[in-house]
C-alpha cells in the first residue's frame, strides 16, 4: 500500500457540494419521510405509525391495479418508441440539405409544453369535433376516448409515441453518425447484407445511446402526468390512472398524506432499482 | 488473383467538374501485374485512397475504365469485384469473436459451415491469432485488430486484388516492423495482388516490388525502389523519395549546356534537342541526390552554413547564392570551413522541364 497523506482540511472543500445536495435533495426528501411513517392531524402534531402506512399501500388493490397498469403502459410505449425510433433514425438522410430539415421537424414535439401536448391530443381525438375522432367514427369505428377504457389507452399511447419517439430517434440518430464510412465499407467488401450491417455494426455501435434512450424513456414515461391529466383525468373510471395520478390522487385528493408519502417512496426506489438492474445488466455486457 | 488494369481514369468528386484542379485523379493509366506487390507512395490529398476506392468499387470514376484480367468491370459493384481492404485504422465487429470475424465473409457467401471451419483456423494460423480466437474481437489488442481485418480478406480464396489504406498509422513503433515483415511473408505464401497505400516512404519501398508515387492526382513515376531512387522521372519524386530529399535547382539552357548560376553543369540525361527546352513557357530545374554532391577542388562555389551529425554521416547545408543545397559526407569525412567548392555526380544529375525528367517520354 502506499501511503497517501490525508488531510482533514479536504471535508472543508466538499461543504459546498453537500449543502447543495442536501437543500435539493436530502431535506425535501426527508419531509416526505417524515410523513411516511407518522400519522398527522394538523397542528404540526404527529404520531408515530412505523411500516403501517407501507403495509397499507402495499397490500392495497388500488396501488396494485396502478402499478399493473403504469409497467403496462411503460413496456407498450418502449416496446414501440425505441424501434421506431432506431427504424426513423436509419431512414433519415446522412448528410445533405435534408439533415437539418429531418432534424428540426424531430424536435418539434419535444419543444412543446407537456399540458398543451395533452391539449392538443385531447382536442384532436374528441369524438364530436376532433380531427382525429370525428374522422375514426365517420369511418364506422366507434371510438370515445372519454367513455371506453381501450380508446383512452390508444389516444394515451399514440400521444406518447408522437410526443417522445423524437427523443430516441435523435439518440439513435446521434450514434449512428458516429459510426465511421470504413465500416460500412469493409462490410460492403464482406459481402453483409443490410440486416448484417444493421446486427453487426449499427446495432453494435448504437449501444450506449439506446441504453441512454432506454432508461429515459423509461423513467419519463413511468413518471407520466402532466400529458394524461389533460388529456384523460386518469378515466374513464380509473382505466388509464396510472401511479402518478393516482399518487396526486391519494395526497392532494383524499388528503391522506401519510399512505400518499409512504407511496411516494416505493414510486421513488421502484424506478431507482429499476433503472440500476438495468444499467447494471448493460454494462456487465459491455465488459465481456 | 487478377491483372489490374486502370484505362484513362479521372475522378472528380464535384458533379461538373471544369478544371484540371477539379478532379481528384488527374489522368491514370496503369497495369497491376498478377502477384505483384505494388505501394502507392504520396502525401495526404494526392488521390491514393480515391484511387483505392475506384479499384474496390467504392467509387465509381467520373471517366475510364477499370479491368480485371481483361474483363472490364468498371459498372461491378464490391462485393462481385472480388477484393479485400484493409483500412487505416481496425475495422473488426466488436461483438463477436476473433473466430466469427474470420469466418463473417466466407458465412455472407454462403460457405459450408466445414469448409469456414478449417480455413480461419488455417488462416488465425498464419497470422499467429490462433491463441484467444474464440474471445471477443473487441479485447484484441490493436495490432491484433488490424491483422483480424486482414485476416477477413485472407480468408476468402477468390480474391483479385488486396488493398491497404495506411494500415499501419495506428500500429506502435515497435509493431510496425513486425506487422510489416507479416505482409510480406503473408504476399510471398499467398500471391495475390497486393496495393498498399502510404505516405510512408520506408514502408512503400520495404513492401513493394514496384513503387507508385502519386502527387496532385497523377501517377509521377512507378517503378523500383532503387530506380525511383537513382533516377527520380519528376521533381517530387525526387524530393519525396529520400531522407533528405534531392537538391532541385533552378538552372539555364543555353545552346547546348545547360547552367545553374551562370555555371556549367553536366547531366545524365538523354536528351535530343535542347531547342524544345528554351522556350520561355518552359521552367528548367537540375535536381541532384544530397548523396551525390561532393567537395571537390572545382566546380561550384559556396559558403558552408550548417553541419548536422545523423551519426552513420554528416548533411552539410551550404549555399550558392541565396541557393541552399545539402550533400551527404561520410561521418568520418574533414568538412571544409567557411566556403568551399562542390561538384556534382555528372550521372547522377538531372536536367527537369517542367518538373518533369526532361527529354525522356511524353508527359501531360
Amino acid at each position: 500500500m502506499i501511503n497517501k497523506t490525508i488531510k482533514q482540511s479536504a471535508w472543508f472543500f466538499v461543504i459546498p457540494v453537500i449543502l447543495l445536495v442536501a437543500f435539493n435533495a436530502l431535506i425535501p426528501l426527508m419531509t416526505v419521510v417524515n410523513y411516511a411513517f407518522q400519522e398527522t392531524f394538523g397542528d404540526n402534531v404527529f404520531f408515530w405509525e412505523g411500516l403501517t402506512w407501507f403495509e397499507q399501500v402495499l397490500n392495497s388493490d388500488r396501488f396494485h391495479d396502478a402499478f399493473l397498469r403504469q409497467i403496462m403502459f411503460t413496456s407498450v410505449i418502449l416496446l414501440i418508441e425505441v424501434p421506431l425510433g432506431v427504424a426513423i433514425a436509419l431512414c433519415m438522410p446522412r448528410k445533405g440539405p435534408w439533415v437539418s430539415v429531418c432534424l428540426v421537424l424531430m424536435a418539434l414535439p419535444l419543444l412543446i409544453p407537456w399540458n398543451v401536448v395533452g391539449a392538443m391530443w385531447n382536442i384532436f381525438a374528441l369524438p364530436d369535433i376532433g380531427l382525429l375522432g370525428y374522422s375514426l367514427n365517420s369511418m364506422g369505428i366507434d371510438y370515445n376516448f372519454t367513455q371506453q377504457p381501450i380508446s383512452a389507452w390508444a389516444t394515451t399511447i399514440l400521444m406518447d409515441v408522437w410526443h417522445w419517439t423524437s427523443l430516441v430517434v435523435l439518440l439513435a440518430y446521434a450514434g449512428l453518425s458516429a459510426i465511421p464510412e470504413a465500416y460500412y465499407q469493409a462490410a460492403r467488401i464482406d459481402g453483409a447484407s443490410k440486416w448484417a450491417v444493421f446486427r453487426w455494426i449499427q446495432l453494435p455501435k448504437m449501444k450506449r445511446v439506446l441504453t441512454i434512450a432506454i432508461l429515459l424513456r423509461f423513467m419519463d414515461s413511468f413518471m407520466i402526468y402532466t400529458e394524461l391529466i389533460v388529456l384523460t383525468g386518469g378515466g374513464p373510471g380509473n382505466s388509464t390512472t396510472l401511479l402518478s395520478i393516482d399518487l396526486v390522487k391519494l395526497a392532494l385528493g383524499q388528503f391522506d398524506l401519510g399512505p400518499a408519502a409512504a407511496m411516494s417512496l416505493i414510486y421513488f426506489f421502484i424506478v431507482l432499482l429499476i433503472c440500476w438492474v438495468f444499467y447494471t445488466v448493460m454494462m456487465k455486457n459491455e465488459q465481456q | 488473383m487478377a491483372k489490374l488494369t486502370l484505362q484513362d481514369i479521372r475522378h472528380s468528386y464535384l458533379s461538373n467538374p471544369q478544371t484540371d484542379g477539379d478532379f481528384a485523379i488527374k489522368h491514370i493509366d496503369m497495369v497491376f501485374e498478377d502477384g505483384g506487390a505494388y505501394a502507392l507512395l504520396g502525401p495526404s490529398g494526392c488521390g491514393k485512397t480515391t484511387l483505392l476506392g475506384i479499384v474496390s468499387g467504392l467509387i465509381s470514376p467520373t471517366s475510364g475504365r477499370i479491368l480485371f484480367d481483361g474483363e472490364d468491370v468498371t459498372n461491378v459493384d464490391t462485393i462481385h469485384r472480388h477484393i479485400a481492404q484493409v483500412f487505416q485504422f481496425p475495422v473488426i465487429y466488436d461483438t463477436m469473436s476473433v473466430f466469427e470475424n474470420l469466418a463473417f465473409p466466407l458465412r455472407n457467401r454462403k460457405v459450408p459451415e466445414s469448409a469456414i471451419q478449417s480455413r480461419v483456423v488455417e488462416v488465425a494460423k498464419m497470422l499467429d491469432l490462433e491463441e484467444g480466437i474464440h474471445r471477443r474481437a473487441s479485447s484484441v489488442t490493436v495490432d491484433g485488430k488490424q491483422k483480424i481485418s486482414l485476416g477477413r480478406g485472407l480468408v476468402r480464396e477468390d480474391v483479385n486484388v488486396m488493398m491497404f489504406d495506411e494500415p499501419l498509422t495506428v500500429i506502435d513503433q515497435n509493431m510496425k516492423w513486425e506487422l510489416r515483415s507479416k505482409l510480406k511473408e503473408l504476399h510471398q505464401n499467398v500471391r495475390t495482388t497486393m496495393i498498399y497505400v502510404t505516405h510512408d516512404q520506408t514502408e512503400a519501398l520495404t513492401f513493394a516490388d514496384q513503387v507508385l508515387v502519386m502527387y496532385e492526382g497523377r501517377v509521377v513515376q512507378s517503378g523500383t525502389p532503387v530506380e525511383l531512387f537513382e533516377k527520380p522521372g519528376h521533381t517530387f519524386v525526387g524530393y519525396f523519395i529520400g531522407s533528405p530529399g534531392m537538391n532541385i535547382l533552378p538552372c539555364k539552357v543555353s545552346g547546348e549546356t545547360v547552367e545553374f548560376s551562370g555555371l556549367p553543369v553536366e547531366c545524365g540525361n538523354q536528351i535530343e534537342s535542347m531547342q524544345s527546352l528554351q522556350d520561355s513557357r518552359t521552367t528548367t530545374e537540375i535536381g541532384v541526390r544530397p548523396e551525390y554532391v561532393r567537395f571537390s577542388d572545382q566546380g561550384i562555389p559556396v559558403r558552408i552554413r550548417r553541419v548536422d551529425d545523423l551519426g552513420r554521416h554528416q548533411l552539410v547545408h551550404v549555399e550558392h547564392e541565396q541557393h541552399g543545397i545539402k550533400l551527404i559526407c561520410p561521418e568520418d569525412a574533414l568538412i571544409p570551413e567557411g566556403s568551399a567548392r562542390i561538384q556534382f555526380d555528372k550521372d547522377r544529375t538531372f536536367l527537369y522541364a517542367n518538373k518533369w525528367l526532361a527529354g525522356e517520354g511524353s508527359h501531360p
